[in-house]
């Protein structure tokens, strides 16, 4: 365990350098450092000798693969430096100020998504093949094909604007931001819902169909213990699989939700940082979402190996 | 009055040459036995069928307005669709009008129509049914050439993984690993502004994330096929690894390729939406559902509030994805009813 | 004589598949005293598995249901039971021992918890008490190493000792009537012995009832009392044990014993039966076994055989024992 624990890490470091180099050849091929430093001096026509000097100050005049040794150097070391505009703050400070909007949201919604939806999965697979699990499903592919701005702009709408029960965008800290996470976690969870419910269904209905609820059945096991017992507990494997699969993606996937609810997280610093074209932090930002998304996936894999006791962690 | 040769064009031959080659292909494939037996418990199904209609519909719609001539009422070469609608006299306004109205909306002093606008009008004044039916084609070539451009690619790199494993397995798992490990919004934004806007290279931007999954399951399945008994009799017999690879392997796993790449369809054609949001969509005078469904964030906060535009595109966009999801739901179904998910 | 312990009468078994009605079971009837062990013979595909779950009503739905017939154990009909009271049946008075031992444990319980868990459902035995007697039924079915194996997970164990796992299940609340499918298929030949032997014990310490489903007529001779041999989901013929191996009666029986290797007829060829049992979906009219018989009449391929008493001890369906000839003993199968 600890030696595949060890094995993955050091696995995951060509790769996180591979993100690096990805981001690097990207950002050299979009903008050139000039044309940032013309941007973010404050003066109207900066001289030539004014963006030398903001180049040697970002260490964009050294040699390109010195450039990418050093800021990759520096991302494994999580000194992720400043930011490349006017103010130059660390990326850092702002990452550890606006954390906490995107892990409430993220938390909360992954929280709720996995109850209801299990919960719907559980009924619709006890009364399966029923009108209610027709429906069910039936219900679940429609929710599969609205598109996910539909649920944003109604979520605001309706909540928002009709009925007045939450802000329509925004953020407060505190508990007042409850109020504010209220929509966007609500829109979070039902975009996915389709999806999941269905798939979770499946889960447990390839599981009903094992030999092992035979036994149980046989040996007079009643109906609800069959499923949420065995049935259950079996289709918790791949349940948790997928799941944890998308908690990286909770903290970044977040993107869309964070800038269109305006709440002022790590998404929507990211996005901004890519409209000013402010590389050291989208940098810094795709390395740490590379990161977690690394973890996930190791996340993913020890969860696997602590349900299903089949797994051996090689 | 069509003048016939201006019909001739590189672009307009490019639709009817797709269409002629999956229809092809369809027919070829209904020779083999698999393919046959799906066809048949397709046809069985309802559902469907019905839902291929309404593809069928669809794409009827985005191949009509792929095919452009000049005109000498219109100063541009223009699609079928718009000649109709001008034949049609379906004139622009002067802003906003809602569906059947006689007066434009949203104006101090409302102004009279010129025309009759079944789904009323837009800011700009055009019409709401024009720009919803032009938004067919441009949803149906995201999802279809993203689906042609990563289709090979991932066939092919994960077939190499798969049977030779080792270093070519390392490589390319490498490869696919660093790209998922970055946000997929990222590299679309990232790859969108390197290519520059346009509806070809938001399908390479697309298909730059969406390659991975596919190549992942190809892997996966070639590794299941390389170790079975019918693969080891080839390779004892010296036949060559391109002709396992391409006579034994590939027949093998087309099956779930197929069903993957009509499954991600949909998936596709759903993310163009979310990329209008960001700002880095279709590029504007393109027909496109996710223009339209974005502004429709301000219109809903107007007085009156302007619905129409967003009911409009939305409702083309769900029913699309939704026969989408159906069909290859039930082609999934029909092709391995062990993968059947009742 | 007693009452019988279980009493199948005219029971029919249906699947409706693409390929259409698949009549897996259609017509089957036998009685089983209490103590008594009947085998059940035929090759695969004869509906032997299906007459099982249908004793249990754990026919797999929704393509399967019993479409009619009498299943009475103990004088009550089963049939005419809710799905509850079925359930306190089940795994108390009648239990299964599975055909797929390597898939019949459930992988992510350990064996302790499965074995206490037919106890508790049934509230039999409660507590520390469970555990022990989990215990003590692993040391009966000859586990090595009882104690550990409790802790253990289905994975961790071979085909022989996951069998002995679900046998130790069945045998767990002492029902009255164990219906063993298959119990050894899986097993390597000296397993097979084993459990064989534990069976037998197990039946005669406890006195209950076996109903034994087997391919191996050599099985057979050496724990059954009376055989039932099926045929196309039918029993063509059943009769004492010795009876049947020394006087089979109907040719498809002849058949199996006949290619049999045994000592007197050493030296010859084996004898095989030519064809394949038909698909459950279409069952040839007249005789089932008609096409393949060596003994075929005229009317063989037109009209089913009845059911017919051939002695006191014996029946058999076919029509080289015209039921006119034992007037009065005819049985009619519905
Ligand atoms: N779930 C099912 N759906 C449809 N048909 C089934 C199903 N289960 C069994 N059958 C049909 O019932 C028939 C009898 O099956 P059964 O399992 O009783 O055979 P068996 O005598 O136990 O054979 P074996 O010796 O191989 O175990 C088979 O021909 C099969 O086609
Ligand atoms: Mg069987």
């Amino acid at each position: 365990m600890i030696g595949y624990l060890i094995r993955r890490l050091l696995y995951s470091i060509p790769i996180l350098v591979g993100v690096c180099f990805l981001t690097f050849v990207l950002f050299y091929m979009t903008a050139s450092p000039g044309e940032i430093a013309r941007r973010n001096l404050s003066a109207k026509n900066p001289t030539a000798q004014q963006i030398k000097d903001w180049e040697h100050q970002h260490g964009y005049d050294k040699p390109k693969w010195k450039q990418f040794l050093d800021t990759t150097e520096g991302l494994f070391l999580l000194r992720l430096g400043r930011s490349d505009s006017v103010k130059g703050e660390r990326v850092m400070t702002r990452i550890k100020e606006s954390w906490f909007p995107s892990f409430e949201i993220a938390v909360l919604s992954f929280g709720a998504a996995i109850t209801i939806n299990l919960s719907l999965a559980l009924v619709v697979a006890y009364f399966r093949g029923t009108y209610l699990d027709i429906y069910g499903t039936s219900l679940c592919v429609f929710m599969m094909s609205v598109t996910y701005l539909v649920y944003i702009i109604g979520g605001q709408f309706v909540f928002g604007r009709l009925l007045k029960l939450t802000p329509v965008a925004g953020f407060l800290p505190g508990w007042e931001s409850l109020r504010f996470a209220f929509l966007p976690v609500v829109v979070a969870v039902i975009s996915g819902m389709g999806a999941s419910v269905r798939q979770f269904r499946t889960f447990m209905l390839d599981e009903m169909n094992q030999d092992y609820v035979r036994t149980a059945r046989a040996k007079g096991v009643s109906e609800p213990q069959v499923l949420f017992k065995h049935v259950l507990k079996n289709a918790a494997i791949p349940v948790l699989t997928t799941s944890v699969q998308a908690i990286p993606g909770l903290f970044l996937g977040s993107i869309l939700l964070e800038s269109f609810f305006n709440i002022p997280g790590l998404g929507n610093y990211l996005v901004d940082a890519i409209n000013s074209q402010d590389f050291a932090v989208v940098r810094a930002m795709v390395f740490i979402g590379a990161l977690v998304t690394i973890v996930g996936y190791i996340l993913t894999d020890i969860s696997y190996a602590l349900v299903d006791k089949r797994v051996r962690l090689e | 009055m069509i003048p016939f040769k201006s019909l001739l064009t590189f672009s307009n031959l490019v639709p009817l040459l797709a269409i002629i080659i999956v229809l092809g292909g369809i027919k070829r494939s209904g020779r083999q036995p698999l393919w046959a037996e799906a066809y048949r418990r397709l046809g069985r199904n309802r559902a469907a069928i019905f839902s291929l209609a309404v593809i069928g519909i669809y794409c009827c719609i985005a191949v009509l307005d792929s095919i452009t001539w000049k005109s000498n009422t219109l100063a541009q070469p223009e699609s079928v669709i718009t000649h109709l609608f001008h034949a049609m006299h379906v004139k622009s306004e002067r802003t906003y009008s809602a569906p059947f109205a006689k007066m434009t909306t949203g104006e101090p002093h409302p102004h009279p129509l010129k025309g009759w606008h079944v789904l009323g009008t837009d800011g700009s004044g055009n019409d709401v049914l024009l720009q919803t039916l032009r938004g067919c084609r441009t949803s149906i070539i995201i999802g279809g050439f993203t689906s042609l451009l990563i289709t090979p690619v991932a066939v092919l790199l994960g077939m190499l993984a798969g049977y030779f494993g080792h270093r070519v397995d390392d490589i390319i798992q490498y490869l696919y690993t660093t790209l998922g490990s970055v946000p997929g919004i990222l590299l679309n934004i990232a790859f969108l502004l390197v290519l520059g806007p346009g509806l070809v290279n938001l399908c390479f931007a697309l298909g730059i994330t969406s390659w991975v999954d596919l190549c992942r399951l190809v892997r996966g399945e070639t590794l299941k096929h390389r170790d079975r008994e019918y693969v080891r009799a080839a390779r004892a017999l010296g036949v060559r690894d391109l002709r396992i690879l391409v006579n034994h392997i590939l027949p093998n796993i087309l099956p779930v390729v197929i069903i993957t790449v009509t499954l991600n369809f949909s998936s596709l054609v759903l993310s163009e939406t979310i990329l209008s949001y960001l700002g880095i969509g279709v590029p504007a005078g393109t027909g496109s559902w996710g223009n339209m469904i974005d502004a429709a964030r301000l219109e809903l906060a107007r007085d009156p509030i302007i619905w129409w535009n967003l009911t409009a595109a939305s409702t083309a966009l769900f029913i699309l994805v939704l026969a989408l999801n159906v069909f290859s739901d039930a082609l999934r179904d029909a092709v391995d009813p062990r993968l059947r998910s009742s | 004589m007693n009452p019988p312990l279980l009493q199948v009468n005219g029971l029919k078994t249906y699947f409706n598949t693409p390929a259409g009605l698949s009549k897996a079971v259609d017509g089957v009837s036998f009685s089983l005293q209490p103590g008594e062990t009947m085998a059940i013979v035929g090759e695969s595909g004869s509906g032997k598995s299906i007459t099982a779950l249908s004793i249990m009503q754990l026919v797999p739905e929704p393509a399967g249901y019993i479409e009619s017939g009498t299943i009475s154990f103990d004088g009550q009909d089963l049939l005419d039971l809710t799905w509850e009271q079925m359930r306190s049946i089940r795994g108390r008075q009648i239990s299964m021992i599975f055909q797929e031992p390597m898939t019949s444990l459930n992988p992510v319980f350990t064996i302790g918890y499965q074995i206490r868990e037919a106890m508790l459902t049934h509230d039999k035995f409660k507590g520390e008490s469970a555990t022990s007697r989990a215990r003590s039924l692993l040391e009966r079915v000859g586990m090595p190493s009882p104690n550990k194996v409790l802790r253990q997970y289905p994975h961790e164990l071979s085909g022989g000792m996951r069998q002995r796992v679900m046998i130790a299940i069945a045998l767990a609340n002492e029902p009255r009537l164990l219906l063993a499918d298959e119990p050894t298929t899986a097993l390597d030949v000296t397993i097979q012995a084993q459990i064989l032997t534990l069976l037998r014990d197990l039946q005669r310490d406890t006195g209950m009832s076996m109903l034994l489903i087997t391919h191996d007529l050599g099985i057979v001779s050496q724990v059954a009392d009376k055989v039932a041999v099926m045929y196309a989901g039918q029993i063509v013929e059943q009769s004492p044990t010795n009876t049947l191996l020394s006087n089979p009666l109907h040719p498809y029986t002849q058949g199996l014993i006949a290619s049999l290797p045994s000592r007197s007829r050493r030296g010859q060829e084996l004898y095989t039966l030519e064809g394949v049992v038909p698909p459950p979906t279409r069952w040839p009219a007249g005789c089932r076994f008609h096409d393949r018989c060596s003994k075929r009449l005229q009317i063989c391929d037109s009209q089913m055989p009845l059911a017919t008493k051939y002695d006191d001890t014996r029946s058999v369906s076919c029509h080289l024992y015209p039921a006119q000839e034992m007037a009065g003993n005819q049985e009619r199968l519905k």
